[in-house]
């Protein structure tokens, strides 16, 4: 049976032409790029590349980025090397309720050190008011951080207007633009953006490498301590194959956006259009416009994520929900929780996320397996024997 | 996390999905951890003999099998010797589950009791050992 991967949110494969730019730095250009000697700077020329390829696609410059062992690590460094660098001027956070865990537990890992952090709520589509974020500003606040766009729900938040706020206040502004990079265009400029995290596995680079964007005359403190990589900012000895690949994904991916957006954008309504007339009781988690192109969420009522996941499996589709008994923690989705779902609409969550590769044909396969699946999980689920027998309004 | 085959079996091929019209004990239970739902129906003799079970599940992969295998093994014994179908013997049955789905297997066991306690208050019977089920959530259904 053929495999249909539709959980590109979770990671992607390296791209073939990525693949091929990195492979001599696994074996024949090895040296250390700190080192002296002649095919050392081989090494250091293919990381200042990747710098500048990665610096163009954001409006950056090239002294502004700094490669890191991925996004959680940029979320950290972004958050701590602030708390840290500013404890002294106020020990007061602004973020989100839907935020990744890699920001979510760095900040509750500082309220533990006694920050406090204000989580900002979001409406029905995830979300937040620019009037929430005004209020919520207090002299001692060093921070605010926002995501660029959700990994669950695709919602894109409207961060030219949150650094507007942001720079009036002189407060520092950081975005998690881990899932929104090489998707949405991005000008850190134009934003006012001060930090910015990225990943490399989301869009065609490998696991294990990340940038985090950080303004000139932004001071943070280090996170890694240890040699003098990275202009004495993050210590440990770059990882060449992982940056060259950084640099030509991300090169590839600004190159592409409006084309590959204008197809993921295709695809997605047909998912979205295809499953929503198709399937009662169901509805579209996030924000129909400021979407991600590929992001699709949809909450199947009557029923839970993990069966639905396992069935789609059995018909070699690759997708991911919110549901509590997929996570591990057993608890449900927090972003689905946030928007206002009620646990067990949660509990039916479907993430359908796209990339170029994916066809028409594979989306109207879901869209034709998807049906029988909803139905025998509901011909199972006693909410909806419940429901049909009017004991439950819906 | 992976599933045994058994439990795939289970999974994909449930036994005893459905409903029992009139059925002679029902029990719904919810799972206080991931707020799933499990509900099970016993079709019961004069002789107090589990002729028939059947089960509704909104649940995880390891409720549903789980939910499977609990009807399967009830079906044919007595009350009595159906209070012996616990969680623990539902997941020998199964060939074990992963450690973060135990919780889900309590969940058979006490749409069982659940069941058999309706039974009894349905009959004015009682049953060696069997307790009010703390879960039962249909008073909350109404
Ligand atoms: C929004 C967001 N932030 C951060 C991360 C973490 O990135 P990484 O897996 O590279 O550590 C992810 C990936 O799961 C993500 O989706
Ligand atoms: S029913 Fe939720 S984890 Fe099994």
């Amino acid at each position: 049976m053929k495999t249909i991967y539709f959980d590109n949110a979770a990671t992607t494969p390296v791209r073939k032409e990525v693949l091929t730019e990195i492979m001599p730095y696994f074996s024949d250009i090895y040296a250390n790029a700190s080192s002296v000697y002649d095919i050392a700077a081989k090494s250091r020329r293919a990381v200042e590349k990747a710098r500048e390829q990665v610096a163009k696609a954001i409006g950056a410059q090239k002294d502004e980025i700094y490669f890191t062992a991925g996004g959680s690590e940029s979320d950290n460094w972004a958050i701590k090397g602030t708390a840290d660098a500013l404890s002294k001027k106020g020990k007061h956070i602004i973020t989100t309720q839907i935020e990744h865990h890699a920001v979510l537990h760095t900040c509750e890992f500082l309220e533990k050190h006694g920050w406090d952090i204000t989580y900002l709520p979001v409406d029905e589509y995830g979300l937040i008011s620019l009037d929430d974020l005004k209020n919520a500003i207090r002299p001692d606040t060093v921070l605010i951080s926002v995501m660029f766009a959700n990994n669950e729900i695709g919602t894109i938040e409207p961060i030219a207007e949150i650094g507007k706020i942001a720079r009036e206040h002189g407060i520092y502004f950081h975005t998690d633009a881990v899932q929104a990079v090489g998707h949405v265009k991005i000008d850190v400029k134009e934003m006012n953006i001060d930090m910015l995290s990225m990943s490399g596995h989301k869009l065609g680079a490998p696991k294990g490498v990340g940038v985090l964007f950080v303004r000139k005359g932004i001071t943070i403190s280090n996170l890694i301590h240890g040699g003098g990589q990275e202009k004495g900012k993050r210590a440990g000895t770059e990882n060449t194959a992982g940056i060259v690949g950084m640099g030509k994904a991300i090169e590839l991916a600004t190159a592409e956006i409006d084309e590959t957006g204008k197809y993921l954008t295709m695809l997605r309504d047909r998912v979205i259009k295809g499953i929503t007339e198709n399937i009662d009781f169901c509805r579209l988690n996030g924000h129909r416009e400021k979407r991600l192109p590929g992001n699709v969420n949809i909450s199947f009522e009557f029923i839970e994520g993990e069966s639905l996941l396992l069935l789609l499996n059995s018909k070699g589709i690759c997708a991911s929900s919110g549901s509590a008994c997929t996570s591990g923690s057993l608890d449900p989705s927090h972003v689905l929780l946030a928007i206002g779902l009620e646990h067990e609409k949660a509990h039916g969550s479907l993430r359908i996320t796209l990339s170029k590769e994916n066809t028409v044909e594979e989306v109207d396969y879901l869209i034709k397996e998807l049906i029988p699946i909803v139905k025998r999980l509901r011909e199972m689920s006693p909410l909806y024997e419940d429901y049909l027998n009017g004991e439950k309004a819906v | 996390m992976e599933y045994s085959a058994k439990v795939m079996d289970h999974f994909m091929n449930p036994r005893n999905m459905g409903q029992i019209e009139d059925a002679d004990g029902v029990g719904t239970v919810g799972n206080a951890k991931c707020g799933d739902i499990m509900k099970i129906y016993l079709d019961i003799d004069d002789e107090g003999i589990v002729r028939d079970a059947k089960f509704k599940t909104f649940g995880c992969g390891a409720a549903v099998a789980t939910s499977s295998m609990a009807t399967e093994l009830v079906k044919g014994k007595s009350v009595d010797e159906a209070m012996d179908v616990t969680n623990k013997a539902v997941m020998e049955a199964l060939d074990g589950l992963p450690p973060v789905k135990v919780h889900c297997s309590c969940l058979a066991e006490e749409a069982i009791h659940a069941a058999l306690w309706d039974y009894c208050e349905k009959n004015g019977r009682k049953i060696e050992g069997l307790k009010k089920p703390v879960n039962d959530i249909d008073e909350l259904h109404g």
